[in-house]
């Protein structure tokens, strides 16, 4: 029997049972609930069957994938743990410039006290002001490798956008709040910050005007 | 080649602490008439401007590098006979292959000592 057969007998089944004016048998309703499902079985192959469910394992991966994500919070190492290392290699730069600044005048001076001196210690004393010059190429170098980290910072930060793109607002919110790490007794490790950069911190002035201040 | 010491050096780097510390090294070697540029575009002006007797460059350095000051120098018949040292802590075999191809007279990598400076200033000049 054709597919436009057995819908044909299906639909006169129906009218029959539709004309009959009496409650249709439950052979009856048998007989259509077995027609309807030989015309779905002729609609929906296995093959096709298996791969509507490898898509439904594929959509619940990718719905695990995105709660996960939104967990790790990728917005949030985007907006704030990525600028703050930027900004605190920056200030090690920063820093370490400054210091070569102030190694670098010292060995000038020692220079200029070298000419005043006898032959033999000033010549000791720019053996010495030769090493000083010699040791700080480091900033440069350091300088120049902290460059490459922030460099890798930024790369990170585009595929962080380029993953937020990706999977849209979904991820943007994390599936539940980051639990607050609650006190601990004789834990002082949140304390623990680390310098502060340089706008932030508080200078020695500050600090004896907060120590007067408390009881 | 003969070295004199009152030659003008021109010295190139944009980290002004290393155009400080060469400065002072050469001027341990008394050398003292050391003038300066923080980028290749700036070098190329001053080297335009003034006689010089040596070019000691950085490579990594925005937005004319060292290595296309270098090709810049080599490419100018009045500046191409000028002895160019590069300094740089760009220390793959590539880098060194290719500064040689452009005409880099030596290449002394970074972190340096005075001893290497003077040796390759010796290799060019002789003993001064």
């Amino acid at each position: 029997m054709t597919n436009m057969s057995k819908e044909a007998a299906l639909k006169r089944t129906l009218e029959t049972i539709d004309t009959s004016q009496t409650n249709a048998s439950t052979a009856d309703i048998a007989a259509v609930v077995e027609a309807v499902m030989k015309s779905l079985s002729g609609d929906v192959s296995v093959a096709e069957f298996k791969l509507y469910h490898e898509l439904q394992k594929l959509a619940d991966y990718i719905q695990s994938a995105k709660r996960e994500i939104a967990a790790i919070r990728p917005d949030e190492i985007r907006a704030t743990h990525i600028p703050m290392a930027t900004d605190e290699l920056d200030a090690v730069v920063g820093a370490t410039a400054d210091a070569t600044g102030v190694i670098l005048d010292a060995a000038e001076h020692l220079e200029t006290i070298a000419g005043k001196l006898s032959a033999e210690p000033a010549e000791e004393v720019r053996n010495l002001s030769t090493k000083i010059f010699e040791a700080c190429n480091f900033q440069d170098v350091t300088g120049q490798r902290i460059t490459k980290v922030v460099r890798a910072l930024k790369h990170i930060e585009e595929k962080i956008d380029a993953l937020l793109s990706a999977f849209g607002e979904g991820v943007k919110a994390p599936a539940e709040p980051a639990p607050a790490p609650g006190p601990v007794p004789g834990d002082d490790s949140s304390l623990l910050h680390g310098p502060s950069m340089p706008s932030e911190a508080n200078k020695q002035d500050d600090i004896d005007a907060i120590f007067a201040n408390l009881k | 080649m003969a070295f004199d010491l009152s030659t003008n050096v021109l010295i190139v780097d944009d980290y002004k602490t290393m155009l400080r510390i060469i400065r002072n090294l050469l001027k341990q070697l008394n050398i003292e008439n050391v003038d300066e540029a923080t980028d290749g575009g700036t070098a190329l002006m001053k080297l335009r401007e003034r006689t010089y007797g040596l070019v000691i460059s950085d490579w990594n350095m925005e937005p004319m590098t060292g290595l296309q000051l270098l090709k810049e120098v080599r490419a100018d018949n009045k500046l191409k006979q000028i002895p160019f040292i590069m300094i740089t802590a760009e220390s793959k075999t590539e880098n060194v292959v290719a500064a040689k191809e452009a005409g880099v007279t030596n290449y002394i990598v970074k972190p340096f000592n005075a001893a290497t400076l003077k040796q390759k200033l010796t290799a060019i000049w002789g003993d001064f």
